[in-house]
């Protein structure tokens, strides 16, 4: 791939990207920020490659923990996202006090 | 070595499964638009996120497999598992430590990188060399300063700004002289110094440090942000160093999203991107607040509250930073539930910086089962204010200041609030007269038509609920 093709692919990326962004509503942001978070654990791919391909012990090393960051924020990364918008999802309208947190004081 | 082998890397084949991965997360990140959809925008990603690690490992030639499993077991262990513990306040410290690792793992890659080169022998060639550069300095500034703002929003490290003497010209100093190394390797390229990219390494690891350490907690979500982006940027940076186009576009998206995210939560408290990093600003001791003379506030309790509350036909609830610290999420829903049994409409107002970082009340109040259509963006509810009866403002304060309104030379001139006196009636659940973190006075308090409830949120509100029953 030469260079200026992946540049064309970043600037079209950018594009992309504020067009899509700018139509998520504030109420989402912070779900937005886990998911986008989650997705540059795509790093990843990188750590795979370095590590599939090393031969010598740094490299081993570089790569693994390279790998297994990238894992952490891949499978954090979404997993937690995916709870929070379950919150948001419907729900049949439980009962609120039965979580004890709110109960009605003294 | 053996390999799965099957795609030829940088092949046809490897591109195009790239290119659905990538259009995946497009897709899901459209879907994130709308709560009812946003759920399916997040599995749409995380299935591009699979698709894009199994053409990894298929690629001809991959190998060491044990270490590629022990690393892939421990860090979706660790990562499953801390999500899944994690409470829905400490949010906003566990986007920052999963930022962190991202951030860190682009630097190590970007150091594989040019071991690489090196052992190629020879310069290694300047489209690869300068990302791989920018991806170790962004990486690593991006890997220490998110565990910095982790520790402070923990409270590992204290909050408060921490600052050293004459930090900003170190931090300058550090900064050209991180450039100006990395011009020196590239010009210097035969084959690129080892031991000068360490040197990059470091003093970016330190630049991390001493630029999160003196921003106070309340600027903290605009720090993640950034360094999100920041990340997101050093993603693309190793994809243009490794020649793959997932991680220039992924990393390219979050980038942008991460921009356009920092400069709102920027424009909401209206101060610019630089003010926030350099200015040592955020949660600085309350400095001489006003003149110090004492303006009669009228108080009530508890009982007084439920009252005013339970007779209105609308009520706004206007939650902020100190609902989230007192988690009285849980507590202020079951208060609206006491209010709906009466018949009384209850929604929320919420600033686009309300919480520790943006939208982080409506997840906070999602998970007290807060329907989502009560919950109201800033522009959408003050219009409605003068049709409000009673406005509840819970923990928040400089977002309810109409000094940022009134008083062209307030600090906080400009920032667009939520008009909470526009309401027949105004009750503030607060602990003190304290002020915000600006550091300035609520005129919001001495108002005629404001009422304070000085106690505890979680306990104010849990109080009024009980009250309102009984009546």
């Amino acid at each position: 791939m030469s260079i200026m093709t992946e540049v064309t692919i970043f600037v079209l990326a950018v594009f992309v990207g504020f067009e899509v962004i700018s139509k998520v509503p504030t109420t989402l942001h912070t779900p937005l920020m886990s998911q986008t978070n989650a997705i540059h654990g795509i790093v990843m791919l990188g750590g795979l490659i370095v590590l599939g391909y090393a031969d010598d012990g740094l490299e081993y090393v570089i790569g693994t923990i390279a790998v297994a960051f990238g894992a952490i924020n891949i499978v954090g990364g979404f997993l937690v996202t995916d709870r929070m918008l379950a919150m948001f999802a419907k729900k049949p309208k439980p009962k609120a006090d039965a979580d004890g947190k709110g109960g009605a004081g003294k | 070595m053996t390999s799965l082998a099957v795609l030829e890397p940088g092949g046809s084949a490897a591109t195009a499964l790239y290119i659905v991965s990538f259009s995946l997360f497009i897709l899901g990140l459209k879907q994130g638009t709308h709560p009812t959809t946003a759920k399916r925008g997040n599995l749409i990603a995380a299935a591009g996120m699979a698709v894009a690690v199994l053409t990894t490992l298929l690629l001809d030639g991959m190998g060491n497999w044990g270490l590629i499993a022990i690393g892939l077991a421990a860090g979706s262990a660790i990562g499953a598992y801390a999500s899944i513990k994690v409470k829905m306040t400490e949010m906003p410290q566990m986007v920052a430590l999963y930022n962190g690792v991202g951030g860190g793992a682009v630097a190590l890659i970007a150091w594989s990188e040019i071991r690489h080169g090196i052992s190629l022998g020879g310069p290694m060639p300047l489209e690869s060399l300068i990302p791989t550069l920018f991806a170790a300095i962004v990486g690593s500034v991006s890997f220490w300063g998110s565990n910095i703002a982790f520790g402070k929003l923990q409270e590992v490290i204290p909050t408060r700004p921490m600052a050293v003497p004459g930090q900003q010209i170190i931090n300058a100093i550090l900064g050209i002289g991180v450039i100006v190394v990395a011009v020196i390797i590239a010009i210097d390229n035969d084959p690129p110094s080892q031991g000068l990219f360490i040197l990059i390494l470091v003093a970016a690891a330190i630049l991390g440090n001493l630029v999160v350490l003196p921003i106070g907690g309340a600027d903290m979500p605009v720090v993640i942000s950034l360094l999100n982006a920041f990340t997101g940027l050093s993603a693309a940076a190793a994809g243009f160093a490794l020649e793959n186009v997932a991680l220039i576009v992924a990393g390219t998206l979050v980038g942008s999203s991460g921009t356009i995210l920092t400069l709102e939560m920027a424009t909401a408290m209206n101060r610019s991107v630089s003010n926030i990093l350099f200015a040592g600003f955020g949660g600085a001791p309350a400095a001489v607040a006003g003149s110090g003379e004492q303006r009669p506030v009228t108080s009530i309790g508890a009982q007084d509250a439920a009252i005013k509350l339970a007779y209105a036909d609308t009520v706004v609830i206007v939650p902020g930073y100190g609902l989230a610290v007192a988690q009285a999420q849980h507590a202020v829903k079951e208060m609206a539930n006491q209010l709906e049994a009466r018949g009384v409409t209850v929604n929320y107002a919420i600033h686009p910086v309300a919480g520790r970082m943006p939208g982080h009340m409506n997840v906070l109040l999602a998970e007290a089962d807060v329907p989502y259509e009560q919950l109201k963006e800033m522009e959408e509810i003050n219009p409605e204010m003068s049709r409000t009866d009673v406005s509840v403002v819970i923990g928040a304060n400089d977002v309810t200041n109409p000094a940022a309104k009134n008083d062209p030379d307030s600090p906080i001139a400009g920032m667009p609030i939520i008009e909470v006196s526009e309401a027949n009636e105004v009750i503030v659940i607060k602990r003190s007269l304290s002020t915000g973190f600006a550091g300035i006075d609520n005129d919001l308090f001495y108002e005629p038509n404001t009422s304070m409830l000085f106690a505890d949120a979680k306990a104010a509100a849990s109080e009024i609920a009980a009250e309102i029953e009984q009546l």
